[in-house]
Parts: C-alpha cells; structure tokens; sequence
C-alpha cells in the first residue's frame, strides 16, 4: 500500500533520510521506533507530504505521492495523521473539531458531519466531552479527540507521530487502547512510538531506525528481544530502564 | 457665559445632529466591516511563503500607515476621479460620491493597520496549528480562515479594539469632503446659533458614548472568547 523506494532527504547538507526502502501493505501495523534525530518523524511526515523529499519515490496504492498530478490537499485528506502534540483546535469545540475537515474538505452537510463526528466520538469515550473545548481536557483526551477528528476523514492510512509521548504515564493507556482498536478493525497503521506494549500486541513488524536509515526490521518479540543491530540492541537496553 | 441648550434643540438643528450622528455611525460600520475583511485577506494573503504576495501587502500597509489619513481622503475625493472610468466617476457623482469616497479612504487606512494587528496575532500562534489544519487536507486559505484568522483576531483583540475606536474618531475627518456627518453638523449649528460650547459639548458626547459602546462591545466579545476558551 504504502512504498518508499531509495528516498533521501537533506535538510540542507544534513542527511535526513538515507536511501530508505520499505513496504507497508494493507492493515498492516508497523511501529518505527529508534533514538531521537533518526529520522523516524521525518519518515512518517513525507508520506503525506508534510516533508518535502529530494530523492526516490513514496507510492500510496501506486501512485506517487509527489507527483505533478497530485493535489496536495485531496492526498493529505485520504491519510489521517496524529501529532504528538495534538494540536486540536483550541478555538473550536470538541465536536466542531472532528466536524470541521469533513465539511469544508469533504463538503459533508453539517448535519451528517456532526452525526459522524458524534459517533468517532463515541468510538474514543469522548461523546460526553463533545461541546467542551480543547483546553479543558487532559491529554490523553485531546489526543483520542485527536485521533476522532483524523478518522472523520475516513482514511484508508493513519500515521501517528509519537502519538503518546507528551502525556503523562497514566494517560498513556487510554490512547493506546484506541490505536489497538483501530489495528484490530484492520486499519494500515505507521506508528512511531517507543511503547514496547502496544509494538508487541499489535505491530506486525518494527523497523528501527538511526542516522535516517532503518538498521533493521523485525517482528516485534525478535526486535524487543533478540535485536541484531549493535545500535538496536543498545536502543532496546536503553528504553528498558 | 450662561450655557443655553434650548437655543441649539430646536427642532431644525436636533434634526441636523440626528442626521449628523446617524451619518457618522454608517460610515463607521460600513468601513468597520471593510475593513476587517480586507484585513483578514490581507493577513491571509500577506503570510503565504511567496514573495510578490508579501512585498504587495507591506507596500499596501506602509502607504497606509505613512500617509495622514485626511490626505488620503482628498486622495480618494480629488484625484482617484480622475483616474477612475468616466462611467464609474459618474455613478459614484450620482450616489453621494464624498460618502463613498470617504468610506473608501477610511476603510483601506483601517484595513492597513488592522491586518498589522492581526498579523501579530497570528504569529503569537502556534507553527503547529497550521501544520494540523493542512495535515487534514484543508488548503491554506481554509485552514487561515477556520483555524488561524479566528484565533489571531481573538490573540488581537484589545489592539482591534483600539483600531475600532480609531477607526469611529477618524470619521469626523470626512466632514472636510462634505459628508455631513456629526462633526460637519456641529459646525453647520455652531455656524447658525454661535452656541459653540453647547454644540461640542454634544457632539463631544455623542463620540465619547459611542466610543464607550465600542469598547465595551470588544469587552464583551473578549470576556466571551475567554470562557469559550475555558480559562
């Protein structure tokens, strides 16, 4: 579904990406994870073109996600993404948050977006909270609130961007229980995160990377367990303790 | 010196205030409303990476800024008609062109420092939240107009105020066109009954309550951003 085939990317002489080569296919479930500055963000964010590349191709179902044919904006609404700092929309309620891509993207009546908005809601424990604003809820609410307003787009993809690395430890849980949901109902999902617990329940493989080039690939009880890589295996040591 | 108010509210020169204020408060709205737009398009189109766009709307802002504003009514008034179409000039002559002129003048001068303002707002924001809204597939002028531009005019808000209130005194500049509005009437009563103090004192009030009004609007509207926001 998803190909990345020989892609670099430079920011400036900083080599950001090293001739990536990978294949996600559908409902597949694949957790990046390495050291910080390792590219694993940037990865992820040229898919749907938050990152520019200078070199190689990524292909969503085949076709090139920088291609001169492609708009931009139609391309960014088939694939959800979730930031690490949520980065809902302060100024507008819960339920007009979810409502708002769908009905400007999507031209969805109000009625209907709402009638969506209220059911993804209801999917992440938050149809109590639709009227409230973002800045009243903890964090692990404004990242399933987060993960609510991806979905009303109802992409076939979803990338998360350390998803749950700015929440504290006991709202960890809550986001990852929604992620597992969605893996389960067979979402293609490419997570960077460094939760070994959600890797090994529901990845399907996990690909360490360093130096913005992936080092290895593996399943995730051979990755968290058996890890080949020097760098791998010291990264696994490190994020134990 | 006896003041003596009767001798300025007969019914004459209570019309000619009346008419004086209601004049006043169109053009204030009217403008208000213009240039709040042309602000936002301004801002919008002012903060997209591309140069010309840029350079065109400081341009549009500098002139604004740097010029007194009662130059850029005469501008408007004694020279644009020259250059404008005789059709346009002749329609605009036939529907009290110094109301139209003045309106233009007023509303570009206000849009130039409005934009300023909203454009620190904006950058008071977030890199992020235009990031979120482009993630979702929304183009950059409907993430600037639902997610950015509301926000950066509630982060500008006391400055707009102020801008508004500007905007409302900056009205009486028009009376040297001929648009008869409130200060122009006062002159007109002053003119007839020699009653200087009494007449200013009431245009004097009429400007102070609605500058009040005004003020206590954008008080208004901030109190309620801010619950909205749940501080």
């Amino acid at each position: 579904m998803i190909v990345f085939e020989n892609v670099d990317k430079w920011y400036g002489t900083y080599h950001a990406l090293n001739n990536v080569n990978e294949t996600i296919g559908k409902g597949e479930v694949v957790v990046i994870c390495g050291p910080s500055g390792s590219g694993k963000s940037t990865l992820i964010r040229t898919v749907n073109r938050l990152e520019p590349i200078q070199k190689g191709r990524i292909t969503i179902d085949g076709r090139d996600v920088n291609g001169a044919d492609v708009n931009v904006n139609a391309l960014r609404s088939g694939i959800g993404f979730v930031f690490q700092q949520f980065n809902l929309f302060p100024h507008l309620s819960v339920v007009r948050n979810v409502m708002l891509a769908p009905m400007r993207v999507h031209k969805v009546p109000e009625k209907t977006a709402r009638e969506t908005a209220m059911d993804l809601l209801d999917k992440v424990g938050l149809a109590h909270k639709a009227d409230e604003f973002p800045p009243r809820l903890s964090g692990g609410q404004q990242q399933r609130v987060a993960i609510a307003r991806a979905l009303a787009m109802k992409p076939p993809v979803m990338l998360f961007d350390e998803p749950t690395s700015a929440l504290d430890p006991e709202l960890v849980g809550e986001v990852l229980n929604v992620m597992k949901q969605l893996a389960s109902e067979g979402m293609t999902m490419l997570c960077v995160t460094h939760e070994m617990g959600f890797a090994r329940e529901v990845a399907d493989r996990v690909i360490f990377m360093d130096g913005g080039a992936v080092l290895e690939r593996a399943a995730p009880e051979d990755f968290f367990q058996r890890p080949q890589h020097p760098r791998a295996r010291k990264f696994v040591a490190d994020i134990r303790h | 010196m006896t003041l003596d108010f009767a001798a300025i509210l007969t019914p004459q020169y209570t019309q000619w205030m009346l008419s004086g204020a209601m004049t006043s408060l169109a053009l204030f709205a009217s403008a208000w409303v213009l240039a709040f737009l042309t602000a936002s398009l301004l801002v919008a189109i002012g903060s997209a990476p591309f140069r010309p766009a840029q350079f065109t709307v400081a341009t549009f802002v500098e002139y604004h800024r740097n010029i007194p504003m009662l130059v850029q009514i005469f501008v408007w008034y004694f020279a644009m008609p020259q250059l404008l179409p005789d059709a346009w000039t002749t329609w605009i002559n036939a529907h009290n062109s110094e109301f139209i002129f003045a309106l233009i003048a007023l509303f570009l001068n206000s849009a130039a420092y409005m934009s300023e303002d909203m454009r620190s707002g904006l950058r008071s924001l977030p890199r992020e939240q235009m990031e979120a809204g482009r993630a979702l597939g929304l183009s950059y002028l409907q993430t600037m107009r639902d997610v950015l531009l509301p926000q950066a005019i509630r982060a500008a808000l006391p400055p707009l105020i102020n801008q508004s209130l500007a905007l409302f005194k900056a009205t009486s500049l028009a009376m040297a066109i001929g648009v008869a509005e409130m200060t122009y009437a006062s002159r007109q009563v002053e003119n007839e009954t020699y009653r200087t103090f009494e007449t200013f004192a009431i245009a004097s009030a009429f400007y102070v309550t609605l500058s009040f009004a005004i003020m206590a609007l954008g008080a208004w509207v901030d109190r309620r951003n801010q619950k909205a926001a749940g501080h």
